[in-house]
Parts: C-alpha cells; sequence; structure tokens
C-alpha cells in the first residue's frame, strides 16, 4: 500500500504486542491533521492458557472503543470492524509484535569485523536479536561453534561470507559446520527453521547442496558483494519476509492476526528505527534513539544518514535489571544515587526487582534507585552501539600516523558533537514522574556534546508510528511531531580540559520577554533555565579556557537560538566524561545539588 | 471487581499436573491410565554425540580435492577413538601421513571444498524419570506424558539446581530463624533442609559438603550467589546451575520470614518424601521453583484436570507485599480504589488498601502484591 490521495484515512487503529503488554492506539483525522486521540492496553495473550495473541489486540481495542463510546471490535470477537462506518469502526488496523521474545536470529560470516558484521547489522536493522555470530575468525573452535549452533534454537540464521568472487573454501566450512548442527527452530512445529545465504555468489550452488536438505534455504544477493559496499536490503527484506511467512505464522494466534491487518505485521524495533529513519531524513539532522525495556535496550541511530541499531539483549529495567548491576559493577550504579545506601541492602534490592520484576517504585528512594540503574543500562547499551555503528572496516584506506597510534573503536561514526536530537523511549523515560528526570537521565547517560535537544516518546507510540510510516507518512509524521515527540529541552555543553578551579564559560543568555543574562559559569555544575514548549532563547557562549571546546573548535565562542520543552534549558559544566567528587559524602551532596538545580523531586523529600 | 497481579502458589492439597518431556523425540516407556512412582523411568532417548569438523586434508597436507582419495573411511562409518581413518599413499610407500579418530562415533561428512572431516560423537543416552508420584493422564507420542496427582504444593520466588527428590528435614524451628553452618548435621545427608528467613553461604556449603540435596529459605542474600556459583545472575533465568545441591527461596532476596503458611506446611509434611525444582524462568512463560508432596493415598481424576483461570485478587484475600517498603508484609486486601493514586514518589498508579497482619491499613500500587494462592 502507498501513501496516495485514496489512503485518506480517517481513523487508525494500531497495536504492539509486546512481550507482557499489548497497546494499542487510536488516530484520528481532526481539521486536516492526524492525532492520537485514545489509547489502551491489555496483557499480551500469548501464553497458556489463552495462546491466542488476537485475545489481547481485542482487550486493548475494546478499551479504545470503550472510551471512545464507539464499537470497533466485531460482536463475536472476530477481529476490528473496518473500514470506519456511522457509529463503528475504523478504516484501518495496523500492528507491531515483539511478543514471545521478538525475532531471533543467528548470523555467520567468515571475518567477524567484515562480513559478520555486515550480516549483523543486516538483521538488526530488521528488528531483530543476533543471539550468536559465528565466524571462521571465531575464537571458539569449531565443535564448540556447532554445539552452540545446536542449543541455539532461533528463528533464523543469516548465512554471510566472502565478498563476491571471493574466498569460498571458508563458506563452504561455515555452511558445513551449521549442516552438521542441524539446528532446529525455536517454535518447533514440523517445518523446516528458515536460513537465507547472503554471501558470495560464486558458492551459491555448493550451499545450496549443503544445506536445502535440512533447511528452508532462500538465497539473495550479497549483503558484502565488495569490500567497500554493503547492500543490506536484500537480506534484510527477505528476514522480514521470512517472518511473517514461517515465525509469525506458527506463534499462537498471528496466523489470525495477520488476516486483520492492513499491512504486514513489523517486528516492534524494526518498527522503531523506521520512524527514526524518517524523521532524520525529513528534518535532515542526525539522531540518537532508545527504547529502554524491562529485558532489552535498543538503541539507534542516523549519523549522516546512515543507519545503525543496536539491542543489547540483557540490559533492561526489570527481567535483566541485575545484569545491569553486574556489568556496571556497584560503583557505578551508587555514583548516581543521591543518598547513603548499603551496598548490600542495593544489591539486594536490586535482585527482589529482577524476580519480580512487575513492581513499581513506591518510595522516593526506590524510584532513585531505578533511576540510577537505568542510566547505566543506557550507558551500556550506548557503549555497545558504538562499538558497532562503525565504518566499513576491510576497506583500504590512507591512514596518516596519529591514526596508526588511534585507538581501537574510536573510529565510530557516532560523533556526539554532531548530534542534533535525542529521543528516550520506554516505561523508565516516557513515566517518569517529573520530565526533568527524563532529561537528567538522557543527559547523565550520553553525556551530550556541544549543543543537543532532547525529547521523549510521550507514552511509547513509536513502534505503531513506524508501521504507520510505511503506509501513510504524513499521519505518521503529524502524529509524531504533535502527539508522540514531547521536547524535553536542550543540552549544552562543553568538552575538552579542563581547569576545575577557574572560571570555565562566559555566558550570555536572552530568554523571552527577560532582559539579557550575563553570567560567568564555573565547572561541576548543572545549570538550568525554564524555557518553555516552542520558546527560544539566545544564546551566546564564550570559553574561558583554551582547551574549552563548544563545537566551534577550542576556545571559540558560539552564539545560537536555544529550544525550549517540557524541562528547558541546561547548561552542563561537569565535563565529559562526567566527573564526580571521590569522597561519598561530598559526592551525594554533589548529587543533591544537581537534582536540585532541575527540580527533579519533590521537596523536603530528596 | 478483581484484580490480576502475579501470585505463588501454596497449598495443602491441590491437584497438579506435571507435564514431562524429553529434550529430544525419543520413546515413553508408560501408558495413559497407568499409575507410577517418582522414580520410575517413564521415557528415554539419546542425545545426539558431540560434532567435531577435524581438518584431514591439513594434517595430512593434501589438496581438500584429493581427501576422499585418502579417506579409509567413508560416510556413515563407524570409527574408534585411535583408529586410523586416513592415510597417504606417501611416497614409495614411505613418508606417509596418517589421522587417527580423536574420538569414537560416526563419519558424518568429508568435504572435497573445505577439506573437513566432521565426526559425530555416540549418542548419549538419556532417561527422565516421573518426578512426582501419579497417575498418567495424556501420553505425548515420543516426546514424554503428563502426571496427574493430589498434593502439597509450595511455590517459590527463585531457585537455583534442577530436580531433586528425597525426605524433608526441618532445620530450624521457626519461619523467622536463620539457618546456619552449626545447625546443619551428618543426618542431612540426602534429605531437603528446611531454614527460615534466611541461610548462610557458609551454611550452604555445609550442606554440599555433608550430601543434602537441596535447601528451602525465606530469603537468601543476593551476593551470596555469586559466590555460590562463580558468575552473577543477572537474569533470572536457572535450573542447569550444578553447585550439588538445589536452593528454592520463597520470598526474596534479604532476610525475610517465610510465609507462615509456607513454613506451617514444609513443617506438617517434615520427614515426608518431596520432589523440588529449583527451576526459576521469570519472563513470558515464568516457571516458578517448587516442592511437591504427593498425597499417595488419594484417588486420583482418570482425565486430565484443567486448572480454572485465575481469578485475580478479590476484597478478602490474603496478599503479601512485594516491594519497599512494604516488602515481606502479610495482610489481607482491604479496599480496591478505582482512581489512580500518587504515590510519594510522584508516580500515579492503581492502588489498594491492605491490612496487614498488625492491625495498620497501608496504601500500597497493585503491582506492588502478590496473592497468597490456594
Amino acid at each position: 500500500m502507498s501513501t496516495t490521495p485514496e489512503n485518506d484515512f480517517r481513523s487508525i487503529l494500531a497495536t504492539d504486542c509486546g512481550s507482557t503488554t499489548t497497546k494499542a492506539i487510536l488516530i484520528q483525522k481532526i481539521d486536516g491533521v492526524y492525532r492520537q486521540t485514545y489509547r489502551g492496553e491489555a496483557p499480551t495473550t500469548v501464553e497458556a492458557p489463552f495462546e491466542d495473541v488476537t485475545r489481547g489486540v481485542l482487550n486493548a481495542a475494546q478499551e479504545i472503543g470503550e472510551l471512545m463510546g464507539r464499537k470497533i471490535v466485531r460482536d463475536d470477537g472476530s477481529g476490528i470492524i473496518t473500514p470506519e462506518k456511522e457509529s463503528e469502526g475504523v478504516d484501518i488496523y495496523i500492528s507491531t509484535s515483539s511478543a514471545g521474545g521478538g525475532l531471533q536470529v543467528v548470523v555467520a560470516g567468515v571475518v567477524r569485523s567484515m562480513t559478520t558484521e555486515s550480516a549483523m547489522r543486516a538483521a538488526l536493522g530488521s528488528g531483530a536479536i543476533v543471539m550468536d555470530a559465528f565466524s571462521t575468525n571465531d575464537k571458539r573452535p569449531p565443535h564448540e561453534q556447532i554445539e552452540k549452533i545446536r542449543q541455539l534454537r532461533p528463528d533464523m540464521i543469516l548465512l554471510a561470507g566472502g565478498v563476491d568472487g571471493g574466498t569460498e573454501k571458508h563458506v563452504i566450512a561455515l555452511a558445513e559446520r551449521i549442516c552438521a548442527a542441524q539446528p532446529r527452530t525455536r517454535l518447533g512445529g514440523d517445518f523446516n527453521l528458515p536460513i537465507i545465504f547472503a554471501g558470495n555468489k560464486q558458492v551459491r550452488e555448493p550451499v545450496s547442496k549443503l544445506l536445502e536438505d535440512i533447511c528452508a534455504l532462500e538465497i539473495v544477493d550479497n549483503v558484502r558483494p565488495v569490500m567497500e559496499k554493503e547492500n543490506l536490503a536484500p537480506a534484510r527484506d527477505k528476514i522480514h519476509d521470512l517472518f511473517m511467512e514461517h515465525v509469525m505464522a506458527q506463534a499462537p494466534g498471528y496466523g489470525k492476526l495477520m488476516k486483520w491487518v492492513s499491512t504486514p505485521i513489523m517486528p516492534t524495533p524494526g518498527a522503531v528505527g523506521q520512524i527514526m529513519k524518517t524523521i532524520a531524513e525529513q528534518r535532515k539532522i542526525n539522531i540518537l534513539g532508545v527504547d529502554i525495556g524491562g529485558a532489552t535496550t535498543d538503541v539507534f541511530s542516523v549519523f549522516d544518514s546512515i543507519f545503525n541499531r543496536t539491542v543489547s539483549a540483557n540490559l533492561g529495567m526489570s527481567y535483566s535489571v541485575s545484569n545491569v548491576l553486574a556489568e556496571a559493577g556497584l560503583a557505578h550504579v551508587l555514583r548516581w544515587i543521591p543518598f547513603r545506601i548499603d551496598a548490600k541492602a542495593l544489591r539486594n534490592r536490586i535482585g527482589n526487582k529482577m524476580i519480580r520484576p512487575t513492581t513499581i517504585p513506591q518510595t522516593l528512594e526506590e524510584l532513585q534507585v531505578e533511576q540510577a540503574i537505568a542510566r547505566e543500562a543506557l550507558r551500556l547499551a550506548f557503549i555497545q552501539h558504538k562499538t558497532f555503528a562503525v565504518g566499513l572496516k576491510g576497506v583500504q584506506k590512507q591512514r596518516g600516523i596519529a591514526d596508526a597510534f588511534a585507538q581501537e573503536g574510536s573510529d565510530t561514526i557516532v560523533q556526539m558533537m554532531n548530534l542534533d536530537l535525542i529521543v528516550g523511549s520506554g516505561g523508565v523515560l516516557s513515566h517518569a514522574p517529573r520530565r526533568a528526570q527524563t532529561m537528567r537521565m538522557l543527559i547523565d547517560a550520553y553525556q551530550p556534546e556541544g549543543y543537543t535537544e532532547i525529547a521523549v516518546d510521550s507514552i511509547f507510540m513509536m513502534p505503531h508510528l513506524g508501521v504507520l510510516s510505511t503506509i501513510h507518512l504524513q499521519a505518521a509524521t503529524d502524529v509524531f511531531e504533535k502527539d508522540c515527540l514531547v521536547y524535553l529541552g536542550s543540552c549544552i555543553a562543553p568538552i575538552g580540559d579542563f581547569d576545575e578551579k577557574s572560571p570555565l564559560l562566559k555566558l550570555h543568555l536572552t530568554l523571552p520577554q527577560e532582559p539579557e543574562i550575563e553570567e560567568i559559569l564555573s565547572f561541576g555544575e548543572l545549570y538550568f533555565w525554564s524555557l518553555a514548549e516552542g520558546q527560544e532563547a539566545n544564546v551566546r557562549i564564550t570559553p574561558l579556557q583554551n582547551k574549552l571546546d563548544l563545537g566551534n573548535g577550542p576556545a571559540q565562542p558560539i552564539s545560537l537560538k536555544a529550544k525550549g520543552g517540557k524541562v528547558g534549558l541546561v547548561i552542563d559544566t561537569r565535563g565529559r566524561p562526567i566527573r564526580f567528587p571521590h569522597n561519598p559524602e561530598i559526592r551525594t551532596q554533589t548529587l543533591y545539588k544537581w537534582c536540585s538545580s532541575m527540580d527533579e523531586y519533590p521537596e523536603g523529600e530528596r | 471487581m478483581a484484580i490480576f497481579t502475579p501470585g505463588l502458589k501454596v497449598s495443602d492439597r491441590t491437584l497438579l499436573v506435571k507435564t514431562r518431556r524429553l529434550p529430544l523425540k525419543g520413546e515413553v516407556l508408560v501408558q495413559k491410565g497407568q499409575r507410577v512412582k517418582a522414580f520410575d523411568i517413564i521415557a528415554k532417548t539419546e542425545l545426539p554425540g558431540k560434532i567435531y569438523p577435524i581438518n584431514i586434508a591439513n594434517q595430512l597436507g593434501v589438496p581438500a580435492s584429493r581427501l576422499k582419495e585418502a579417506m579409509l573411511k567413508d560416510i556413515g562409518d563407524r570409527i574408534v577413538e585411535g583408529e586410523l581413518i586416513a592415510q597417504t599413499k606417501g611416497f614409495m610407500g614411505l613418508f606417509r601421513s596418517e589421522s587417527h579418530a580423536l574420538v569414537s562415533g560416526t563419519i558424518q561428512s568429508i568435504s572435497p571444498i573445505s577439506g573437513e572431516v566432521i565426526i559425530q560423537a555416540n549418542p548419549i543416552p538419556v532417561v527422565m524419570d516421573a518426578y512426582v508420584d501419579g497417575l498418567v493422564v495424556d501420553v505425548l507420542e515420543n516426546e514424554g506424558c503428563s502426571i496427574q496427582t493430589s498434593a502439597c504444593l509450595v511455590q517459590g520466588i527463585f531457585g537455583l539446581g534442577g530436580e531433586v527428590q528425597a525426605p524433608l528435614q526441618m532445620g530450624v524451628q521457626s519461619a523467622g530463624q536463620t539457618l546456619d553452618a552449626s545447625q546443619i548435621l551428618d543426618n542431612m545427608k540426602g534429605h531437603i533442609v528446611v531454614a527460615g528467613a534466611f541461610v548462610t553461604k557458609e551454611a550452604v556449603q555445609k550442606a554440599i559438603d555433608v550430601g543434602a540435596k537441596a535447601i528451602i529459605t525465606g530469603g537468601f542474600d543476593y551476593n551470596d550467589i555469586k559466590d555460590l556459583l562463580g558468575y552473577e545472575v543477572g537474569v533470572a533465568i536457572t535450573g542447569s546451575e550444578e553447585i550439588g545441591i538445589s536452593i528454592m527461596v520463597t520470598e526474596g532476596f534479604g532476610e525475610i520470614a517465610m510465609a507462615p503458611k509456607s513454613f506451617s506446611l514444609l513443617k506438617k509434611y517434615d520427614g515426608y518424601q518431596a520432589s523440588l525444582n529449583g527451576s526459576t524462568q521469570i519472563r513470558a512463560g515464568v516457571i516458578r521453583p517448587e516442592v511437591i508432596i504427593t498425597h499417595t493415598e488419594d484417588d486420583l481424576p482418570k482425565e486430565r484436570w484443567n486448572p480454572p483461570e485465575p481469578k485475580g485478587i478479590q476484597l478478602g484475600d490474603r496478599v503479601r507485599g512485594i516491594r519497599s517498603p512494604y516488602f515481606g508484609k502479610l495482610g489481607f486486601v482491604h479496599a480496591l480504589p478505582i482512581s489512580l493514586e500518587t504515590m510519594p514518589s510522584e508516580t500515579k498508579v492503581r492502588v489498594l488498601e491492605i491490612q496487614f497482619d498488625d492491625g495498620t491499613i497501608a496504601t500500597v500500587p497493585r503491582a506492588n502484591v502478590e496473592s497468597i494462592e490456594e
């Protein structure tokens, strides 16, 4: 379906079938503009005793129907009423899904940093979780690889390897290992595991001979036809087709759901990536997006039109919260907590959240602990993202002497100074009691440099809008701008070597209807001014130290119009990376000061 | 009006259906309607042996395309560890290169492209027992069966280790007591030991040393898991740990008195044979650790019993707080207000009022209570 005048929908029902909750939103055309009007949610029903995803969908849709006083579910529960008639129904119904663990893919390639990485990018770009990545230069010996392939029960395998006309032997060896492992599908049943071959086209025939009897083999163009170029779209599209044909069709109730929808069901992260790409393209900006969930954290970025997505499968706020503690280390979590807490008690508290993942913080202390962990989950997932979002490896480049000493990983295309907008999504960000808390979490975790705008997904509707953008770009864009994206404000942060004891910056700030403020800014502060949504402030900042950079180079001043939002304007002089006092007592006081500066928590409760 | 929150089942007498499934298809040894004992073998299978890809072309120093000529064994042939499986002709019968089998198994493939020979080691036989006494009510062809039983069931919240079957033995006398190393005795060998509010790491270690099969405790220190396993449990998916003992935690991490009903049931069945599984999966398709004491004297319905759909929490139901500041406190549902309430954290949530056992009433997010199901 394309965006044509005949797609002039009056109402659109969109659902996202998550692992635990099915979220429905209604979008209606009001005075020529699409707006999100109602929302409903219900527990997802892919597990026993219901084992039919449509039950949850109908329950969530029913809630919307009740709220708007309109019938949108058929009386016999056989689907959504489409198209819209006088007193009932909606024009179209669309959906995304991550229920039952989402789309799980194993990838393989010849060299880890080359074709395997291209295969990973293709799988991640389609919205998959990469369960494991195998390479011929893997550290694991072949028998361990085979054992692992056998243990994993993916939804499909993406086999890449070799540029066209390149190595044959290594690609065949990979296919032989997969053949030997006789991999089985996650959902069981009698259908064969789909394997997509997207490697050296010279070996299609021997690969087919090896694999066609043990799997449902699909052959697509090479993900890396030449060293200098990736060609991810054919593999990505095939993953999506197979997701629909094999995986979704096997999941409980999805056969029915697939008939109800007006456009193919998209994997949730694929849909979120779609909306991120669309916004970056339309506004010609660099975006960093995050969706922090209970089990996983997805990071999306578009820098210079290059899209990257990573999923950190065990960094989340509930099911995998203890893993965040394990990976970050206690000290890293503690550094964000603005009160003294016993380390053992904190560990047990986090452990209890892991085993009772649906609980919510009742006390302020509990909230602050969760927000401290969120910062670390976001930070760790971002490190993984930066490591992955790099230029193509294996490409011959002219290198200077400085490059020879550059550290590995420094070639990431995620350059914070070039970032225009951070978009946060997921419960801990979207549902924080105060938006200032969301803004602080995003600033602390990502540590933006120079000037950066910050926004949050109001009620978690990016997946819905992602799938909508594939059939009605205007509707998706309208809702994204007006109802989904809540602008929190802007952050300005200098980078460079600070002399902590000397004045840092000279600020000239003109807020709307206010006289100009002239102020000398010192190290280690979060300076904050209220600046409402839709308003702008004129900012001129002059570094007072030679090594400070605000985006125009060391010691160069900047002048810009800072955008406002639900929170306001922040100038962050805490350094990059943020420097914390070593003394726990002083650190707690400093954290308290930072919280106070942005009025993050109730007075007297901090 | 009812609300739906997760709950743990603690019941003196309930019907249960345990589905026993082989890891791979195999042979089911029981029939529908057959009575089985917990130790009876009900199904068996063979797990395929490990796969060993060996680049024999490289070993012999021949091109992959000529490997087949050097092979003394063909695809499908069985080989024994140490056996000569490939040999070059050499020069005038001299300077021959040889390759010997690293493992016993079967030759699965010989690649003329990569030069790898794939050997599959001999299969590993696996048997599965019934786990509980009961009646076979369903046979899953080639996969396993469902066993129905009448039993006392106590579910826990988190566990480590897999299935064990052993008699229960009280390690403490009250639900609030800690089980320390001095209370672990030699006669606990082969038993499931019941602690109260806490078990120390040293006690767990001593229980392993004396040969106890499992420990049931109200609380456990999250740090101690790392010390026991050598790694942190970052995601609550457990059951395959091999530490020489299984552990079931009924309440959570920290020192928390075991819920009185759970403790009194375990005390009631002191000395009885029990089946315990520490496996936990806190994700969709939740699996809770459990201890089951079957009532072998009960008549069992011949047809499979389907548990009723959960009713959810209703006024007057027994619940426990599962998050600070009411963690571990027991009470009854006193009211179920409809409107959203603002918590001290400023989070706006659906709530319920609990009358705790000490008579106090508190407003708690609905997500922060757990029903204690009969």
